[in-house]
């Protein structure tokens, strides 16, 4: 088992045509060939303007729309760029697509203000904007990542940073660990799915044992998850917040990453963590074993 | 993108919300100038700077100058603005290098009755924009959140509709204002969210907001912010931007496509990804280092970029060692190795250098390394890398 990602999830990617989409739709493809082959995983993408032409065997479509009732996708990548990225995720949730992923870094942050807003009835569920992706090792990578890295494993792994998450995925690889799922979630102000959200899906999840969170300094949704881990979750977890060096005032790559007056620091989020039982590794080298220190502290 | 004081104000008045009457100078006979025309007795030189704290702050040049002041004639206005302009003004948000001030903003002095606090900004927690307002105008918000909490309005808004009149009139009851102040409230209040999303702002904030003895609402001083991401969409603002506020070494880097901060320390860093450069940061200084920068080269990072990289890390006097982090991904090590090389031939890196690969064809890039006869500190991983460049200081 996994969670999101799954033997039924059919993939499209919306900006199929440029550099970047084509490139890790051949990679997500790639992926999915070498673990389940056979199997048709990643079945076209769109480009408005594009429709009925093929591009490297991936049929391409004006519409997610068409592009669903062709293919029967349920879940779409998305590449397209910051002043239309918005457009293209509600485009995605209204053509019945249940589960989104969108890439791009740099959407202004009313322009997903204006998303949350408009899906609040929908089902669809959206991940990212400004993250690497999902992926159920083994099954299907939905994102930039890379595959191997990933093992089959029992954690789930929970991110706001796409290198961060490679870092982590290694470490755990490097102890003979692997997850059942990886999600990164993003690293802007305003995203689709948080933590806690993840956090529920794991905990239900049977064949998820623990759970590691990488966190960032800025907002407050590690201290919401930390409130939840502690009421709601019985795995163990583990946890790691970059950004104990950061200055006040600052943005740290991430639009997210800031510390505003005095709140939103690593060492505010560390303690509540902690108060929530759960491993803070305290050196970024530490992801890896924090986990296995919050597994041993289960027994 | 952070605007000046007299800039913000000048796009609100446009945007109908009611500002002092001011003059903007250049010179100190411009600010005598400004005194006279505005044709009060009193009248406020402020000095226009992108940070706060200016009335508490002092010049560098003037220990005795302070960066906002009330003057009753126009030859004080010319006295102060001659001390203030071409000085550095040195407060709380500045840091102890200052900021040179080359504007100082004129404005009519107003019959105060009450300061209040006004602010809008997006809220992760709704998942939109928020207005927020207190009755502690004039105060360090922050501390005012702090320590009396209850003191802090909070009224999450619509994005398309944004703030609806009876959600204005529910603060200003709320702020205790009566009488004509609650239509001036609601005008005001609704106007500045107005404002907030037809400007892709990412704050406003007004503080104090003042209430005047006829019980008019005037904007004291304006604090505005656009979001970077949507500048695309607001060309007519470029020219706002003052890229003497910003550290020369930042604008460079973000022209290249690299996000670069510049910190107090000394061993600089060239890393992939922003989470994994907050974490070399942060590894350095659990083994004892200080980072002097962050500086995330993106995820395709080529020659030219991690050329312009290091060229920017090795522009801080400070830097006595880098640490280069890199997990590659997507991007092959291989490839970094070659850019690295590159740029290490390029530039002439004189400080120690240590590298910590891992990821994608790490073994031909660790190999790549080795043959290159550079003398290159190898990191088998992070704790060793961090390691090693804060142990390169004291050799």
């Amino acid at each position: 088992m996994s969670i999101l990602v799954d033997k039924n999830t059919k993939i499209i990617c919306q900006g199929i045509t440029g550099k970047s989409g084509l490139f890790h739709s051949q990679q997500c493809r790639a992926y999915a060939k070498e673990h389940r082959p056979g199997e048709d995983v990643f079945v076209g993408g769109c480009t408005p303007g594009k429709g009925g032409t093929e591009i490297d065997g991936f049929p391409v479509f004006n519409t997610v729309e068409q592009a669903v009732q062709k293919t029967g996708a349920n879940c779409s990548l998305i590449f397209v760029p910051p002043p239309f990225a918005a457009d293209a995720i509600l485009e995605a949730a209204d053509a019945g697509i249940g589960l989104i992923v969108c890439i791009t870094e740099g959407i202004p942050v009313l322009d997903m203000a204006r998303v949350k807003r408009a899906m609040v009835k929908s089902t669809s569920r959206l991940i990212g904007p400004n993250c690497p992706g999902i992926i159920t090792p083994g099954v299907a990578k939905i994102g930039i990542m890379p595959g191997y890295i990933h093992k089959i494993g029992s954690v789930g792994l929970i991110s706001k940073s796409g290198t961060l998450t490679y870092e982590a995925s290694w470490q755990l690889g490097n102890i003979g660990m692997g997850q059942t799922t990886a999600v990164g979630i993003g690293g802007d102000p305003i995203i689709g799915t948080t933590y806690i959200e993840l956090l529920a899906m794991f905990e239900a999840d049977p064949k998820t044992e623990s759970i590691l969170m990488i966190g960032e300094i800025g907002g407050n949704a590690e201290i919401q998850a930390a409130e939840y881990i502690k009421s709601h979750v019985t795995k163990p977890v583990a946890a790691f917040i970059a950004g104990a060096t950061a200055p006040p005032g600052k943005r740290m790559g991430h639009a997210g990453a800031i510390i505003s007056g005095g709140s939103g620091t690593a060492a505010e989020k560390q303690a509540a963590l902690e108060a929530a039982g759960v491993v803070v590794a305290q050196s970024p080298a530490d992801m890896g074993t924090a986990v296995k220190k919050a597994i041993e502290k289960r027994k | 993108m952070k605007i000046h004081e007299y800039q913000a104000k000048q796009l609100l008045s446009a945007a109908g919300v009611k500002v002092p009457r001011n003059v903007v100078a250049k010179t100190p006979a411009e600010a005598a100038e400004g005194y006279t025309k505005l044709g009060g007795e009193i009248a406020v030189v402020k000095s226009q700077i992108h940070a706060g704290g200016r009335g508490k702050g002092t010049f560098k040049q003037h220990p005795d100058q302070r960066g906002v002041v009330l003057v009753k004639s126009a030859d004080a206005a010319k006295d102060h603005a001659s001390r203030m302009l071409g000085s550095t003004l040195v407060t709380i948000q500045t840091g102890s290098e200052g900021k040179l001030v080359s504007t100082v903003l004129i404005e009519e002095g107003l019959k105060i009755a009450r300061e209040l606090y006004l602010g809008v900004v997006v809220d992760r927690e709704s998942g939109g924009p928020i207005l927020i307002a207190s009755t502690e105008g004039g105060m360090d918000i922050e501390v005012v959140a702090h320590k009396t909490p209850e003191k802090i309005l909070r009224e999450p808004f619509d994005v398309e509709a944004g703030l609806r009149p009876f959600q204005a009139r529910n603060i200003a009851y709320r702020l205790g204002l009566e009488g004509p102040s609650i239509r001036a409230a609601e005008k005001m209040l609704t106007q500045l969210c107005k404002f907030f999303i037809d400007h892709d702002c990412s704050m406003v904030e007004i503080n104090p907001l003042v209430v005047t003895a006829e019980g008019d609402l005037v904007v004291g001083d304006a604090k505005v912010a656009f979001d970077d991401n949507a500048m695309f969409r607001h060309q007519d603002l470029l020219p706002f931007r003052d890229l003497s506020e910003e550290e020369p070494m930042e604008v460079q880097a973000q022209a290249s496509g690299l996000s670069y901060v510049k910190l107090d320390g000394n061993i600089g860093c060239l890393v992939n990804g922003a989470g994994l450069a907050m974490s070399t940061m942060d590894i350095i200084k659990y083994h004892g280092g200080f980072p002097a920068n962050f500086l995330d080269v993106g995820g395709g990072a080529n020659v030219d970029q991690v050329t312009e990289a290091f060229r920017i890390i090795l522009a801080d006097p400070n830097v006595k060692a880098v640490l280069v982090n890199i997990f590659g991904g997507i991007m092959k090590c291989d490839t970094i190795v070659t850019a690295l090389l590159t740029a290490y031939d390029k530039i002439g890196i004189k400080v120690p250098l240590v590298v910590r690969l891992e990821g994608t064809n790490v073994d031909l890039a660790r190999k790549m390394l080795a043959e290159s006869g550079k003398p290159i500190i190898v990191g088998t991983d992070l704790t060793d890398a961090a390691q090693k460049a804060v142990k390169s200081l004291g050799a």
